[in-house]
C-alpha cells in the first residue's frame, strides 16, 4: 500500500470539505473493495475520507411501506433489522449472504452501490425495488444511477447518503456464487408491487453490469410463478464470459435464479 | 500404550502457541539493523532483457541497495539445480537449462526475478522495485506442455531442443503391447491431472544475515528441510561452505511440498546481506506465492488398460506429458518418473506395464512435488480408468477391483516397487460398509424425487511413503541419501530432548515424537522436548516430505532410544546390583523384574551425570544418536468412497458422504492421523472440484493469481468425513508404521470424479469439476 492520510468525517458537509481539499482523495466506507485494491498498489488515493461515522448516513427506518436505509449501514445491520425483515425480507436475505461475517460487519450498502461492482448484490435489489438513491445534492432513481461496470451517475465528490424504496408486495433474491470469490455469477432480484407490476434485475451476469430483464418481467407480470420464469429465453449475447462461467452458462443461471427468486418471494 | 504413549489420542503440544498466535515464523524474526527486500519480477512470460536501469531506484527514499543478476554471476553464485538425474530411454541425461537466481539475460515466466531492492522498510523496498526500469524484448510464450512439444513453438532453453527435458520409459513395452493386442477388452482414456497452486497458509519468507567478522551466514527460511537447504546452498550455489552457513527453519505454516525446494529468494537474501552489509528479509505476499511457489501436478496422459475374458487385468500402457514449467525445480524430475510411474500397478496384479513420460519446459512457474507428488497422478489415472472399465464391462466397480487385487505379499510389481504388506480387501469392505454401498440405489431414487442426480464412486489407492532406501534412490538418480537422523539426550534431571532431522510444519512432531519417549520410558510427555529445524542444533537430516517423518524419522528415534535404554538399564542394574537383563522400565522407573527393587528414571539419569557410581569403564552421560536408512518404501493403501448430489440446473456438486478406509500400519496418535486424513481429503476435494491454475495461453499471464479466481476449499465445500483404519503393520520398520500425510490427497480425487460422472451419466469430465463444467456435461448426457 502507498502512504495515504486518513480522515474521519463527522458530517456529510465535513466529508465533502475533506474530500475537496485534495485532488486525489477518496471516500471510504467499509473499504471492502478499496482497501484490498490499495494493498495491491492498484489504487493510490492521497487521502481517505471515512464515511462510516457520519450519523446522518446511518440507520434503518421503516414508515408504513416506505423504507430508508442510511448509506453507512452495514450488511449485518440490514440482515438483522427486525423492521426490515418484516417489511422487505428479501433485502435482509440478500444482505445476510454477502461475503462472510467480516465483510458483513464492515461493508455498507452505500459503499456497495457507489462502487457498483458488476457482481455485487445490492445493485440488483436497488433496481428491482425501484429505489431512489439520495445523495448530498440530489435524488437519483436506481435506473439512472447504475451506468456501467463500476460506473454510476455520481459526480466527483458526491456522496450517497441513503437509499429509499417502497416495500413491494413480493420480493425474492437468489444468487449463484462464483466458487472462488463468492460474488454473484448470477443474482436475480424479483419484485411484484401492489399494482401487479413486476421488476426483475440481474447482477453478476451482465457484461455491462446490473440490468433489468424485460423478458422475465413480462412473463412474470403475466404469470407470477417459477414456471413462467422457466419458459423465458435468456439471450446470452450481452452476458459475461470468463474462467468461471461462459455466457451460455450464465444465461442458464439467470433463468434458474429467477425461478428460485420467485419461489422464495 | 498408557495415556501418553504410542496409540494415545494426545492433544498436540504445539497447538497452544499456534492457537494463541504465538508461533515464531520466519517473518516474526527481527534482528538489529535488518532491512527489507523486494524483488523486481518479470511481467512477461518470455522475454530477453535488453537492459536494467536501477538509477532511479537507487535515489528512492530508504533504498540502500539495488542488486542484479550480473552481479550475482560475478560473485560466483551458482545455478539452481534439479537434484535427481533422469536419463532418457536413449541413454542421454536430462536436459537441464540454466536457472539463475536473478535472471540477467532471459526471463521465462511471469514472476521470474530480475533484480532485488533492499530498503529500510518493506514499503520503501517495493517503491524502489517499482522504480527499476527493465527494458524487455518480449518473445512468444507457450504455457501448455503438449503444445510446447510441437513444431514451431517458442524454445525456452538452448540445452533442451523442442522443450523436451527427457523422454523416459519404464516397464516392458513389448510384453505390454502384446497383452493389449490379445486382450478381450481394452479401456482407453485421456486423463488430465490439473495444475494446482500449493497455498500453504504461511507464505514463503527468508532472512539472510551475514556476519562479516566471522564470514558466517545465517538463514531463517520457510523450509521443510533446512539441512538439505544448507547442503544445496553450500555445494551447488556457492553461498558459503557448510560450516559457515546456519539454516534455521523455525515454525513453518504448512508446506505441502512447496517448501522442500531451495528458491532464488533465500539465496538472494544471503548474498544481498553480504553485498549491503545488513540483514535482509523478504516475505512473499499471496500473489507472489501464486506466481513463484512451485506448482503441482499438470499431467496429460493417455492410458490403455487391458482385460482378459475373465475381467482380469493383463496390461497397462501409459503415455504421460508432464509440464515442468520454465525451470527444473529441486526434485521435479523424480515426480513423474519414480514417484508416479512406479505406482501405476496400484493395488492390482498387472502382469505387464509400460509407461512413457516426457517432461517439458513451458513459460510457467516451476512444477514440483505437491502433497502426494506423482502418486495422486498415478492413482487418478488408474482409478478413473478402472471405474470406466467396470462401466464398460458391466461389472460392479468393487467386483472388478476385487478380481484384480494383489493378495499375497511381498509382491513384485512390473514397475520396480516391491509391496511388503497390505490387505486391500479389508479396506474395501470397511469403506463399503461405512458408506452403506448396498443402500445407494434407494438413496439415488430418493434424490431423483427431489430433482437431484446422486452418484457414488470409489477409489482404491496405494502410495509409496518413507522415501526410501538410500542405495535404491541413489541407483535411480537421487543426488542425496534418504535416511534420517536422531539424537536422544537424557538430561541429568531425567528430562529428555530428542533432536531430529525431520521437520514439523504442521505434522505435530512435537507431540508424536515425544509419545515415543513417553511410551518407552514412562516419563511424562511434558518432560520430553523435540528439537528440530536448526542446522546448528541438529547435525544433519533429510527433512519432511513424502510422508516420511513417521516411517523414517521416528524409526531413527527408536534406534537412538534403543541405545539409551540399553545404557540406562546397565546403569540401573549397577545401582541395584542386579543383572541388566532383569531390568524393566515401567512408569518412569527402572525395576528389577519380580522384585520390589526400583530406581526412578531421574535418579538413573542423575547417576549417569554425577558419574560417582557407574559400571566400570562406562562413559558418563546419557546421550545417543542414530541414523536410520529404511530397507524399503512403505506402502499405505486404502479405499475411499464419495457420494455426491448434483443439482442439474446449476451443475453444483454437493458431497453428501465421504468415507476413507486407510491402512497406515500402526498408528502413534490417532487424532493426528485423522487430522492428516481430513486435511488431505480437503485438498483432494480442492483438486477434484475447485482448484485449477490457469495461464493465458497467448500471453502466459497467470489468470488465477488471487483467491478471487483460485478456488480454495472452504468449510462449506466439505462434508463430515467418516474415517477408519485397517492395520497391516509395515514389516520394514521397528514401529510398523507406513505414513499418512498424503493419502487423503491421493485417494480422494478419483473417488469424487467417479461419483460425479456416475451421477450425470457422462464420463467426459475433467478436474476441477466446476459447476459450469458439470452442468455442461450433464446437459450433454441428456441431450
Amino acid at each position: 500500500m502507498y502512504a495515504t492520510s486518513y480522515h474521519r468525517a463527522s458530517s456529510v458537509a465535513d466529508a465533502v470539505k475533506l474530500q475537496s481539499a485534495s485532488d486525489e482523495a477518496k471516500y471510504v466506507s467499509g473499504g471492502m473493495t478499496l482497501i484490498p485494491t490499495m494493498k495491491q498498489r492498484l489504487a493510490a488515493p492521497s487521502d481517505l475520507v471515512d464515511l462510516r461515522h457520519v450519523a446522518e448516513m446511518k440507520g434503518i427506518s421503516v414508515n408504513g411501506s416506505r423504507v430508508r436505509i442510511g448509506a453507512a449501514t452495514t450488511h449485518y445491520e440490514v440482515s438483522s433489522s427486525a423492521e426490515l425483515k418484516a417489511a422487505c425480507p428479501a433485502i435482509s436475505h440478500l444482505a445476510a449472504h454477502i461475503g462472510d461475517p467480516h465483510v458483513r460487519h464492515m461493508g455498507t450498502i452505500g459503499g456497495s452501490i457507489a462502487n457498483n461492482d458488476p457482481a455485487a448484490d445490492y445493485p440488483s435489489a436497488m433496481l428491482a425495488l425501484g429505489a431512489t438513491i439520495i445523495t448530498n445534492t440530489r435524488e437519483i432513481s436506481a435506473g439512472d444511477f447504475f451506468t456501467g461496470l463500476f460506473e454510476t451517475a455520481l459526480e466527483e465528490g458526491e456522496i450517497v447518503v441513503a437509499v429509499t424504496f417502497d416495500a413491494p408486495a413480493k420480493a425474492g433474491y437468489s444468487k449463484f456464487p462464483n466458487p472462488a470469490s463468492r460474488y454473484a455469477m448470477a443474482g436475480v432480484f424479483v419484485t411484484k408491487a401492489g399494482d401487479g407490476s413486476v421488476r426483475v434485475a440481474v447482477t453478476g451476469a451482465g457484461s455491462n453490469g446490473v440490468f433489468r430483464h424485460a423478458g422475465l418481467e413480462a412473463a412474470l407480470a403475466a404469470n407470477w410463478s417459477a414456471d413462467a420464469a422457466a419458459g423465458v429465453d435468456i439471450d446470452a449475447t450481452d452476458l459475461l464470459s470468463d474462467l468461471h462461467g461462459s455466457a451460455e452458462y450464465r444465461a442458464n443461471l439467470v433463468k434458474v435464479m429467477a425461478k428460485r427468486a420467485v419461489a422464495a418471494a | 500404550m498408557g495415556v501418553e504413549g504410542i496409540g494415545a489420542r494426545v492433544a498436540r503440544k504445539e497447538d497452544k502457541r499456534f492457537l494463541m498466535g504465538q508461533g515464531k515464523y520466519t517473518d516474526d524474526m527481527f534482528v538489529p539493523g535488518m532491512r527489507y527486500a523486494a524483488f523486481v519480477r518479470s511481467p512477461h512470460a518470455h522475454a530477453k532483457i535488453r537492459s536494467i536501469d536501477t538509477s532511479a531506484a537507487e535515489e528512492m527514499p530508504g533504498v540502500i541497495g539495488v542488486l542484479n543478476g550480473k552481479q550475482m554471476l560475478d560473485d560466483g553464485i551458482g545455478n539452481l539445480i534439479c537434484g535427481w538425474m533422469i536419463h532418457s530411454k536413449d541413454g542421454s541425461p536430462m536436459k537441464m537449462g540454466a536457472w539463475r537466481p536473478l535472471a540477467h539475460d532471459t526471463v521465462r515466466y511471469v514472476g521470474d526475478a530480475v533484480a532485488v531492492v533492499v530498503a529500510d522498510t518493506m514499503g520503501e523496498a517495493r517503491d524502489g522495485a517499482e522504480a527499476v526500469v527493465v527494458d524487455y524484448d518480449v518473445l512468444p510464450a507457450v504455457t501448455d506442455a503438449v503444445k510446447a512439444l510441437g513444431t514451431g513453438q517458442p524454445q525456452l532453453h538452448p540445452e533442451a531442443p523442442g522443450n523436451l527435458i527427457y523422454d523416459w520409459e519404464i516397464g516392458d513395452g513389448a510384453a505390454t503391447d502384446a497383452a493389449i493386442a490379445a486382450a478381450a477388452h481394452v479401456t482407453e482414456m485421456k486423463i488430465v491431472n490439473n495444475r494446482l497452486a500449493p497455498n500453504p497458509m504461511e507464505p514463503r519468507a527468508a532472512l539472510g544475515i551475514y556476519d562479516s567478522a566471522e564470514d558466517h551466514y545465517t538463514c531463517y527460511t520457510t523450509s521443510q528441510n533446512p539441512h538439505v537447504a544448507r547442503l544445496v546452498m553450500s555445494a551447488f550455489y556457492n553461498v558459503a561452505p557448510e560450516n559457515k552457513l546456519r539454516v534455521i527453519a523455525p515454525d513453518v505454516g504448512g508446506g505441502f511440498g512447496s517448501k522442500i525446494y531451495i528458491y532464488p529468494e533465500e539465496i538472494v537474501c544471503l548474498w544481498a546481506s553480504k553485498r549491503t552489509g545488513v540483514p535482509v528479509k523478504w516475505t512473499s505476499d499471496r500473489t507472489e506465492a501464486f506466481l513463484t511457489d512451485a506448482h503441482g501436478r499438470d499431467h496429460v496422459s493417455t492410458v490403455k488398460m487391458a482385460f482378459d475374458a475373465n475381467n482380469r487385468v493383463t496390461a497397462l500402457k501409459v503415455d504421460t506429458i508432464a509440464n515442468f514449467g520454465a525451470y527444473m525445480s529441486l526434485f521435479s524430475s523424480a515426480v513423474p518418473t519414480y514417484l508416479y510411474a512406479t505406482l501405476l500397478s496400484g493395488q492390482y496384479n498387472f502382469p505387464a506395464i509400460h509407461a512413457n513420460v516426457r517432461a517439458v519446459y513451458t513459460n510457467t512457474v516451476a512444477v514440483d512435488a505437491y502433497r502426494g507428488a506423482g502418486r495422486p497422478e498415478a492413482t487418478y489415472l488408474l482409478e478413473r480408468t478402472m471405474e470406466t472399465a467396470a462401466r464398460e464391462l458391466g461389472v460392479s466397480p468393487a467386483e472388478l477391483r476385487r478380481i484384480n487385487f494383489i493378495r499375497s505379499f511381498p509382491h513384485q510389481t512390473p514397475v520396480i516397487m516391491n509391496y511388503d504388506a497390505g490387505d486391500y480387501e479389508a479396506s474395501l469392505e470397511a469403506a463399503m460398509a461405512a458408506a452403506d454401498w448396498a443402500g445407494f440405489p434407494a438413496r439415488k431414487a430418493e434424490a431423483a424425487g427431489r430433482g437431484m442426480k446422486r452418484g457414488i464412486g470409489m477409489s482404491c489407492y496405494i502410495e509409496a511413503c518413507g522415501i526410501a532406501p538410500s542405495a535404491a534412490v541413489g541407483s535411480l538418480g537421487a543426488g542425496v541419501g534418504l535416511w534420517e537422523s536422531a539424537e536422544v539426550r537424557v538430561n541429568a534431571v531425567g528430562t529428555v530432548e530428542v533432536l531430529t532431522g525431520s521437520h514439523s510444519h504442521g505434522q505435530g512432531h512435537e507431540t508424536t515424537f515425544a509419545q515415543l519417549v513417553a511410551d518407552r520410558f514412562g516419563v511424562p510427555l511434558d518432560s520430553v522436548s523435540i528439537v528440530h529445524g536448526d542446522t546448528d542444533k541438529v547435525q544433519m537430516g533429510m527433512g519432511t516430505y513424502g510422508s516420511r517423518s513417521g516411517a523414517v524419522g521416528m524409526s531413527a528415534v527408536v534406534k537412538a532410544l534403543d541405545k539409551v535404554e540399553a545404557k540406562a538399564k546397565k546403569i540401573a542394574a549397577h545401582l541395584m546390583e542386579a543383572d541388566e537383563s532383569d531390568i524393566v522400565i515401567e512408569n518412569g522407573a527402572l525395576k528389577v523384574a519380580g522384585t520390589d527393587k526400583s530406581v526412578p528414571w531421574f535418579q538413573m539419569a542423575l547417576a549417569a551425570y554425577t558419574a560417582h557410581n557407574l559400571p566400570s569403564g562406562m562413559e558418563p552421560g546419557l546421550k545417543e544418536g542414530a541414523f536410520y536408512d529404511p530397507a524399503n518404501f512403505t506402502f499405505p493403501a486404502g479405499c475411499y468412497i464419495a457420494e455426491v448430489e448434483i443439482d442439474p440446473e446449476t451443475g453444483k456438486t454437493k458431497i453428501v458422504q465421504f468415507v476413507a478406509a486407510d491402512d497406515f500400519g500402526n498408528i502413534i496418535n490417532p487424532m493426528i492421523v485423522e487430522g492428516q486424513v481430513h486435511g488431505g481429503i480437503a485438498q483432494g476435494i480442492g483438486q477434484a472440484l475447485l482448484e485449477g491454475v490457469h495461464y493465458d495461453p497467448e500471453t502466459g499471464q497467470l489468470l488465477t493469481a488471487s483467491y478471487m479466481d483460485y478456488t480454495m476449499p472452504r468449510a462449506d465445500d466439505l462434508p463430515s468425513f467418516q474415517v477408519s483404519h485397517q492395520v497391516t503393520p509395515c514389516p520394514n520398520n521397528p514401529l510398523g508404521i507406513k505414513g499418512c500425510g498424503e493419502a487423503g490427497a491421493i485417494g480422494s480425487p478419483p473417488a469424487l470424479m467417479n461419483a460425479i460422472t456416475d451421477a450425470i451419466g457422462n464420463n467426459d469430465l475433467t478436474m476441477p469439476a466446476t459447476p459450469q463444467k458439470v452442468w455442461a456435461a450433464a446437459r450433454a448426457a441428456t441431450n
